[in-house]
Order: structure tokens, then C-alpha cells, then sequence
């Protein structure tokens, strides 16, 4: 059983979000990298769970991008994993990137291969499906729930109020959603392990890039809190239905 | 042409699919071309009634494999139909299903994708779409220049219109592989309004200070017709459900009214809610920063005010 965990570092959660060279590029400057909390919480804890289960289990990790992702893979060794693969390119778009990923897995020969739901920086929730159109594997997207019996997986995905089970034969792309596993810290020993774990570097494969970010921008500012006194509770009722017409 | 993906549950249009059909009608408009619909599987529903949000034709493939949601399948048979029909632009509501079908489309045809849109393309000088990124906190102008662009719209973000019409529903007769995938269950929370979907949505976090005490917030929700949520260490606690939690990290939302009680406003917090048109926060605390991202506020205890405004609008209501 090979399994493949997709890990991408985005800015911390509580990094200040602006632009610079004319709001065309993201402004790293103090900025914190995190490993994608979707990536690190749910599909790579999933992903140790099965090898926990079973010892035979391999598991690599890939990122698509430059050096300066080295330190985030290094965290994300300490959790767990055999050996990181870094295709060493900027991730361009959610396309190039699935097709670096794609060249990978089909290399490697994975059974399995786990994202997150989406980046919370580009939050295109886009590079599961790509990969497995471009393997011509099943995709289960949004999984809140994995389970392996031999090669066959039992997944819950999200739907609108409520969860579809469904079951599927290996290989299978799967994007991974909070219920899957609980976020783990890692320990002094997977830390040090992390150390001299193998991290090989590759080179990118040709692909096409099909978008391109023109600019960013920031959403308007509130215009300020009307506050309503809490003794006076009908008429926030009264604002919401004549001012706001929301009710 | 413009082709609509028409998302369907247990033979149901879904309220998304009314969103995207209005989007694409006047991207058609903007376009100076028609729109078109593209429905999977069997429908309980008139398919030629969703003639009223402009489309002018729906193809309708049907075919029992198509009833249950298979990305893989559904990808092949839309693909079949783009390419039949001449599509230029391919439009799906970022939802759950959209977001497992619109990545595979885009990597089939090499066309491609924005995804989580918020409005209509910028075509003045080639193809720009604003997006969402950075959970909220920013958006994005992205330029398609493939020959085919697909486009996925965010839920809640665009208003559905209707006018009078009628769609001509065409059966389309495609190669339908067969899946891969086997639905065994589906687990309805019933009763309840999907969180995505819900126009008006009530959400409570630690300062309701158990789980016991979420009585007071689905009373007000459900006078409101509203959806529950929570904040991340609601959900962490097993307080309320993993599908209840919002956030950066949670479900993003976009809802026209949006009451959060007992929620402090932390960052994260704020990143998956801050593009509801309205937000309404009680807290005790003055100070907590989520009435800096509000429009109405009440400083106050949530045990006390909560339930005095669901009688406010039960009244308000009632009395319309
Ligand atoms: C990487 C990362 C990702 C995260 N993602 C998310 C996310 O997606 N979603 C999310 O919600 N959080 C997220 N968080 C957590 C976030 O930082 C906050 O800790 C969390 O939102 C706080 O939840 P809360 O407001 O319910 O609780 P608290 O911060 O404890 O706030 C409780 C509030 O209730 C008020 N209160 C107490 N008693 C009463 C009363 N009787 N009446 C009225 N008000 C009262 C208090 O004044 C306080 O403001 C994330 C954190 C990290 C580090």
C-alpha cells in the first residue's frame, strides 16, 4: 500500500493579508508559513493512521515548489511520513501543479493519493479533481470520513445537509475535510526523524497553464457597528426587517 | 454558447443550479450568445420551467448510472455534451458537487477554471473573473484565455432572477461509462436547512458555555428559518457537528443575514463569514472584535437577549 499526500505551505492563519508591486503580488514580507492546515490536519494524520494499522504502509509526501518550501515539508516529515518529493518549480496554477503531481504518481505507482479540501490562501479546492481527470482515477472530494478494508475504501463525503457513503475500489484521489483525523503535534522523536528523512528534489515535467492572477484586492471596509441597547431587543428586530429587510 | 451545469439532488433541482442558471443567462447577455442548460439523470421536477432564469434549451442525458453523483462519469458526459454543443464558457455553482466536477472538466478540456466567482467576468479586455482568495480576506482578478473557460460560482453570491420562459428540454444521447464509485448511503440531517445554502444563518460559540444550553440558539434559528453554525471550538468539543463549524478552516459562508452569539471574532473566524451581506453580533464583551466586522450589535448576555429576540421576530413576523 503506497500512499501519496499532497502539501502545500500557505500563510499562517492570522497573517496580514496585502499586496504590493500594484497589487499583483502577494506581500510575504513577516509572513509566517504553515503547512496547509487541511493538508496537515486531516489527509496527513489520515494517512499515519493507515500506516499505524498497517506497517507495510509507504508514505510519501509531494509539494510542487521552490527551496523556501523545504522547512514546511521538514514539519510535515516530523508528523509522519517515509519521504518527501519536491518538484522543484513555482506552483504556477492549480493545472501545472496537478500535472507535476499527476507525472509523480504515476511514477510511483501510489494506491492512494490524499489533498486537502482546498489552500486556505487560493482556496481553489481544484487540484484532487485535476489529478485524478489527468490519471483517470475516481475522485471522492470533500471526505469527511476514510476507511481501507483490503483495497477497497468506504468514504463519507459532504453534501448539502447531510453525507453521501460511498465505496470505491484503489487507486482513488480523495480530498480530505475536518472529520477524517484530529490534528496531531509533533513530537521531539519525529522531529529529529524529520532530520534525515530522504526529501528528494525533481524536476518539473512540460505542462500548460491555463489562468492567470491579474490582480488582488481588498474587500470595503464595514461602514461601523450600529449597536442597540440590550434591554431595547425589539428593535434590532425592527432593524433587521425595515433598515436591513433581512427578515 | 454558455453552458449551465444543472445540479441535481434525488431528482430535485438544487437552489445553486437556480443561481448559476440567472449567472449564466446574463453571461450569455454580456456575450451577445444563448445559454443553455445541462442536466445528469432523472428529474422529478419541469425542467422547462427553468426557462424562466433565461436559459432557452436544457439537455437532459438520462441514464440511471447519471443518478447517482460520479465525478469521473459526470465529467465524461459533460465534456460529451461541451464538445457536441459548441460551448464556450462552462458554468457550475462552486458547491459540493461543483467542486469535484468543474477541476476534472477543466483538466479534460484544458480549459480554464475559476473557481468560488463572485461575479460576472470583466470582458471589456478578455476574460477576468473575480474570485475569493485568502479565505475572504481578499479576492482575485484571474484571466482566462483558453478557447473553452469554465467558470464555478461561489453559492450566495449572485442573486437569482426570474423572468417569464420556457426551456426546451432536449435529450441528448451520450456514451455513458460506468462508474467506478458505489453510493451505499445517504445521511440527511433532516428537517434542517443546508448550511450552504441558507439564506439566514445562526451561529453560537463558546460563550453559549455547553452544549445544554443550545436551546435558546435553535429556537431563534428556527423562527428564522435559519441554518446552524459554530465556531471551531464548538465543533472541537463535539458541542455541535464537524458540519456545523465555519471558519477559515471550517465551511466558508456567504449568507444574507448572519447572527453570530457568544462568537469572539477571532481572525480565522471571520475569514469564513465576513462575505455575509449582514452580520449581527451579541456579546458580552464590548471589546471582542467581531463588532468591528458588524453591522448591527447588541452588548449583552447571550442567555438573556437570545431569547428575547426570537420572541422580537416571532412577533415582527407574526404580525405581517
Ligand atoms: C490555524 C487555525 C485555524 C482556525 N480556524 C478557525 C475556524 O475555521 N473557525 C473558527 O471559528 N475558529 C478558528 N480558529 C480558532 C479561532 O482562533 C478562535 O479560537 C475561535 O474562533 C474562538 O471561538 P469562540 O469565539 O467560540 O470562543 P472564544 O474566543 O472563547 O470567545 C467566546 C466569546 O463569547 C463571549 N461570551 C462569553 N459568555 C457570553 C455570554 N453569556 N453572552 C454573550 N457572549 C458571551 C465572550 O465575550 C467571547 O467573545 C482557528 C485557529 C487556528 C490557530
Amino acid at each position: 500500500m503506497k500512499i501519496l499526500v499532497c502539501i502545500s505551505k500557505t500563510p499562517d492563519t492570522t497573517a496580514k493579508i496585502a499586496f504590493t508591486s500594484n497589487n499583483t503580488k502577494f506581500d510575504a514580507a513577516g509572513v509566517q508559513w504553515i503547512i496547509n492546515p487541511y493538508d496537515e490536519w486531516y489527509s496527513l494524520v489520515r494517512a499515519i493512521e493507515l500506516k499505524e494499522a498497517d506497517a507495510s504502509t509507504i508514505i510519501h509526501l509531494v509539494n510542487v515548489g521552490l527551496a523556501d518550501v523545504e522547512p514546511i515539508i521538514r514539519k510535515a516529515l516530523a508528523l509522519g511520513g517515509d519521504e518527501a518529493i519536491r518538484v522543484n518549480t513555482d506552483s504556477h496554477d492549480s493545472f501545472y501543479v496537478a500535472s507535476q503531481i499527476a507525472a509523480i504518481v504515476k511514477q510511483g505507482a501510489y494506491d492512494l493519493v490524499f489533498t486537502g479540501k482546498e489552500t486556505i490562501d487560493y482556496n481553489g479546492s481544484a487540484i484532487g479533481g485535476m489529478l485524478a481527470e489527468l490519471l483517470e482515477l475516481p475522485y471522492i472530494s470533500l471526505a469527511t470520513k476514510f476507511d481501507l478494508a483490503g483495497s477497497k475504501a468506504t468514504v463519507s463525503r459532504e453534501i448539502e445537509g447531510g453525507e453521501e457513503i460511498c465505496e470505491v475500489e484503489l487507486p482513488v484521489v480523495v480530498s480530505c475535510a475536518k472529520g477524517v483525523a484530529e490534528q496531531r503535534i509533533p513530537n521531539m522523536r519525529g522531529i529529529m526523524a524529520a532530520r534525515t528523512k530522504p526529501l528528494k528534489v525533481v524536476e518539473p515535467v512540460a505542462a500548460d497553464v491555463l489562468t492567470n492572477v491579474q490582480s488582488f484586492g481588498l474587500p470595503p471596509a464595514k461602514a461601523g457597528v450600529k449597536l442597540v441597547a440590550p434591554d431595547n431587543v425589539d428593535e434590532l428586530a425592527r432593524l433587521l426587517r425595515e433598515e436591513a429587510k433581512m427578515i | 454558447m454558455v453552458l449551465v451545469f444543472i445540479d441535481v439532488a434525488e431528482g430535485h433541482v438544487k437552489k445553486a443550479s437556480f443561481e448559476v442558471l440567472t449567472y449564466g443567462a446574463k453571461l450569455a447577455e454580456q456575450l451577445s450568445t444563448t445559454a443553455e442548460g445541462i442536466v445528469l439523470g432523472s428529474v422529478t421536477e419541469d425542467l422547462s420551467a427553468l426557462g424562466k432564469y433565461g436559459v432557452k434549451k436544457i439537455y437532459q442525458v438520462n441514464n440511471e448510472t447519471l443518478d447517482h453523483f460520479d465525478s469521473q462519469v459526470y465529467t465524461n458526459v459533460i465534456a460529451q455534451v461541451a464538445q457536441a454543443t459548441g460551448a464556450r464558457v462552462i458554468v457550475f455553482s462552486n458547491n459540493v458537487d461543483g467542486k469535484a466536477v468543474a477541476p476534472r472538466v477543466s483538466a479534460r478540456l484544458k480549459a480554464g477554471l475559476v473557481s468560488g466567482a463572485v461575479g460576472l467576468p470583466d470582458t471589456s479586455n478578455g476574460f477576468v473573473v473575480k474570485k475569493n482568495v485568502f479565505s475572504g480576506k481578499a479576492f482575485a482578478n484571474i484571466s482566462l484565455t483558453t478557447e473553452i473557460k469554465i467558470i464555478s460560482l461561489s453559492p450566495n453570491a449572485y442573486k437569482i432572477e426570474e423572468t417569464v420562459g420556457s426551456a426546451e428540454v432536449v435529450p441528448f444521447n451520450a456514451n455513458v461509462p460506468s462508474s467506478k464509485t458505489k453510493v451505499t448511503a445517504v445521511n440527511k440531517v433532516s428537517g434542517e436547512v443546508p448550511l450552504t445554502e441558507a439564506e439566514i444563518v445562526v451561529s453560537a460559540g463558546r460563550g453559549m458555555k455547553g452544549p445544554e444550553n443550545w436551546g435558546i440558539v435553535e429556537d431563534l434559528a428556527h423562527a428564522l428559518h435559519a441554518a446552524l453554525a459554530c465556531s471551531r471550538p464548538v465543533a472541537d468539543a463535539h458541542w455541535r457537528p464537524h458540519n456545523e463549524h465555519v471558519g477559515q478552516t471550517g465551511i466558508a459562508i456567504a449568507p444574507n443575514l448572519y447572527i453570530a452569539i457568544g462568537i469572539s471574532g477571532a481572525i480565522q473566524h471571520l475569514a469564513g463569514v465576513n462575505r455575509s451581506k449582514v452580520i449581527v453580533v451579541i456579546n458580552k464583551d464590548p471589546e471582542a472584535p467581531f463588532f468591528k466586522a458588524a453591522d448591527y450589535g447588541i452588548v449583552g448576555d447571550a442567555f438573556e437577549v437570545v431569547p428575547k429576540l426570537t420572541e422580537a421576530i416571532k412577533k415582527i413576523r407574526g404580525a405581517a
